[in-house]
């Protein structure tokens, strides 16, 4: 089962590589896992998504949390929360095509950032399913490069994390 | 007034209590150990520096304190590795302090340059690369908490040439400021109330003890929960020697090559109470048929051990000694009810008696050749109470486990969750140098004994006299042991096949050498080499293809024991 978590952890050197490390060598599995400081600059959020039954994931969770540099481990599994992905798709865009790739980005409140002769890039931003979405209409025009930033996510309600 | 960083470690060193360190000099820790010279630290040279980690190791073990080593970068700072690792898997806290380039030539390939941070993330409880002078006096005060802290292990400090070299203000702080390292203490009062009710309804509980009892130094609260209940106690190989042999509510060590008692009561036990231990794969056998018919208490203070191999009905995280105290206190609110439920266990003692009598802890004895079983028992009664017994990793490690009855915590060191060989000399030699008026043994294989031999000259150097026991057989005991009962006696590169003359190797180093050969020799070279000054060798030539029995097969049940083998 696919599980998001995110976790607060002391913007370090080397910090990447124990969260990475630990996963790695306990053989849990990282579908995708994005990172960036938080207001309070000394503080890094990363969003990881994995997968594993009810034991892995606590094992996951409680093995997070035995890492110096954590500070908080937030599991949304159960949890009411916002789920966001961004994609940048270079896409092929001809004569034809060109009309029918705005529809779509239209669609998806995507924007095309940039625009050559042949070539559109466009921007979109959702969950993953959306984002799975609107790459399997722009296939067929040929999609030249593309890059997910993976999810990030954020619970649902007033309650934050210390305003971070 | 600004000190230098190597200055401020060794201040800090003396202020975190620490009086020996273990080490091996080299380029990038120069500095430090020129400073040395004027400290009233003691540092004992080793001749290799897996030698120095595990010199710490046996210090920490034997003392509870934090062990201290230090290594210069490269292949000193590799060659600790197996040390830090052996420590880590056993939760010993060390402070291991290894030398790096200067920083403006990290990842450049630098001479004797190796990124030990990386290399050590999986293998300690955390690392630190110090790279400003002003950080170092905080670091080391982290390193030596989370070292001795919560669940403890080893903490690495990888410290820049230049770092040591550079000058700042020294203060050393008096707290520690983590916020994600918040270690759980205190067990909860409720879990213990609801251990308590479980413990006096049972009618089969088993105490099964881990190292934990020992890094918390419980054992006396353990003896008051075990005499409160009269509940029958066994322990791991880390938990050995917290609890004393000879009780008899002690049923010895469970797991593979436990006592069919201790495994007997397991299976059929109805209530398991885990105190410190961790379910490992040698104690547990097959998990589908571990303790099929017990509920599980399970104390320890590190969550991540609670639920990882079996499941648990009733968790409690937080330090041993503290829970057993709510324990202890608890029960004793309820004396009319334990000294019920010391009644209702008789047909449980009963039970255990039978299997006691029907495949009591024993082995064929023999008027020609020397077993080695039959060493160990010579030794235990010739040594004193207080030796401290340190093994290697093989056949001798198991018979010593099985017949050294142990009676005092912090006696027995053996590396147990790593399987190192080639530690029991190194620990016994750091166990001396914090013990120098007590008996310290090493009881080892020829295999193992050959894998730290250069410690000898360490022994000889420091006037260290530590006692070593080789049981000679000429071969890779325990390996040879799987290929016979399971490889078809395929005996794949386990003779070793150079008869090693051992007393001639002591005597090289300027150490005593004394040999056995026959059964009626025995006695009288334990009696003399304990009599003797220094360090020596006591070699037994004993009967080679002796095996370690009982024996639960990988991947068997615990129930599936081998009790003999042809």
């Amino acid at each position: 089962m696919r599980h998001t978590i995110s976790v607060l952890v002391e913007n370090e050197f080397g910090v990447l590589t124990r969260v990475a490390g630990l996963f790695s060598g306990r053989g849990f599995n990282i579908e995708s896992l994005s990172v960036a400081p938080t207001l309070d600059a000394t503080i890094s959020r990363m969003t990881i998504v994995t997968s594993g039954d009810d034991r892995i994931l606590e094992q996951i969770n409680k093995q997070l949390n035995k890492l110096i540099d954590t500070i908080k481990v937030i599991d949304f599994t159960g949890e009411d929360f916002i789920e966001r992905e961004m994609a940048l798709i270079k896409v092929t865009a001809e004569e034809a095509t060109r009309a029918e790739i705005l529809r779509i980005c239209d669609i998806f409140r995507g924007k095309v950032v940039d625009i050559t002769p042949k070539c559109y890039t466009v921007e979109v931003t959702g969950s993953p399913v959306k984002v799975n979405a609107i790459i399997d209409l722009l296939r067929p025009m040929g999609i030249k490069e593309l890059v997910r930033s993976g999810p990030v996510v954020l619970g649902r309600g007033p309650k934050g994390w210390k305003g971070n | 007034m600004k000190l230098t960083g190597s200055k401020i470690l060794l201040e800090s060193l003396v202020l975190e209590g620490v009086d020996t360190i273990f080490g091996y000099p080299g380029g990038t820790v120069i500095n430090i150990y020129d400073d040395l010279m004027g400290s009233s630290i003691k540092h004992v040279l080793t001749r290799h520096e897996q030698a120095a980690v595990h010199a710490a190791d046996g210090y920490a073990r034997a003392t509870g304190k934090v062990g201290v080593a230090i290594a210069t970068s490269g292949p000193g700072a590799t060659n600790t590795i197996t040390g830090i690792a052996t420590a880590y898997m056993d939760s010993i806290p060390l402070v291991v302090i290894t030398g790096q380039v200067p920083t403006a030539l990290i990842g450049n390939d630098a001479f004797q340059e190796a990124d030990l941070i990386g290399i050590t993330r999986p293998i300690t409880k955390h690392n630190y690369l110090v790279r400003d002078v002003n950080e170092l006096a905080r670091i080391i005060k982290q390193a030596f908490y989370i070292a001795r802290t919560g669940r403890p292990g080893p903490v690495v400090i990888d410290l820049p040439k230049d770092v040591q070299i550079a000058t700042a203000k020294f203060e050393y702080p008096d707290t520690v400021e983590l916020r994600g390292y918040k270690p759980t203490f205190s067990g909860n009062v409720r879990m213990v109330e609801k251990a308590v009710k479980m413990m006096l309804t049972a009618k089969k509980p088993v105490l099964y003890v881990g190292g934990g009892a020992t890094l918390a130094d419980a054992h006396n609260e353990l003896m008051e929960l075990a005499e409160t209940l009269q509940a029958p106690v066994t322990t791991t190989l880390m938990g050995m020697a917290c609890f004393p042999t000879r009780h008899p509510l002690s049923l010895g060590m469970l797991g593979m090559h436990g006592t069919y008692y201790a495994n007997m009561a397991v299976t059929n036990s109805d209530l398991l109470i885990a105190l410190g231990a961790r379910f490992d794969d040698r104690v547990t056998g097959k998990i589908s048929t571990f303790a099929p018919h017990a509920k599980i208490i399970h104390v320890d203070v590190d969550p991540t051990s609670i639920k990882k191999n079996v499941r648990v009905d009733l968790p409690i995280v937080g330090d041993l000694r503290d829970v057993l105290k709510k324990m202890n206190k608890k029960l004793a609110e309820h004396r009319d009810e334990t000294t019920q439920a010391g009644e209702t266990l008789k047909p449980w003692h009963m039970e255990i008696a039978g299997w006691r009598k029907e495949q009591p802890m024993t082995y064929k004895s023999s008027k020609t050749e020397i077993k080695p079983q039959f060493v160990i028992e010579k030794l235990r009664e010739l040594a004193s109470d207080d030796a401290i017994i340190t093994t290697e990793v093989g056949q001798h490690q198991m018979w010593t486990a099985q017949f050294f009855d142990f009676t005092q915590p912090r006696t027995f060191l053996s590396s147990g969750g790593l399987g190192t060989m080639g530690y029991g000399l190194p620990a016994a030699l750091g166990a001396q140098a914090a013990f120098p008026e007590r008996q310290v043994i090493d009881i080892s294989g020829d295999g193992s004994f050959q894998m730290n031999s250069q410690e000898l000259a360490t022994l000889v150097q420091y006037r260290l006299p530590v006692k070593i026991v080789i049981l000679n057989n000429n071969f890779l005991g325990m390996v040879r042991q799987w290929q016979q009962l399971f490889f078809d006696k395929r005996y794949s590169q386990t003779c070793m096949e150079l008869p090693i003359d051992f007393i001639k190797l002591a005597e090289a180093y300027g150490a005593n050498g004394l040999r056995a050969s026959r059964p009626d020799e025995v006695e009288e070279v334990i009696r003399q080499a304990l009599a003797m000054p220094g360090p020596v060798i006591m070699e037994f030539k004993v009967s080679r293809e002796e095996n370690v029995v009982p024996m639960v097969p990988a991947g068997a049940g615990l129930n599936e024991m081998v009790l003999r083998t042809a």
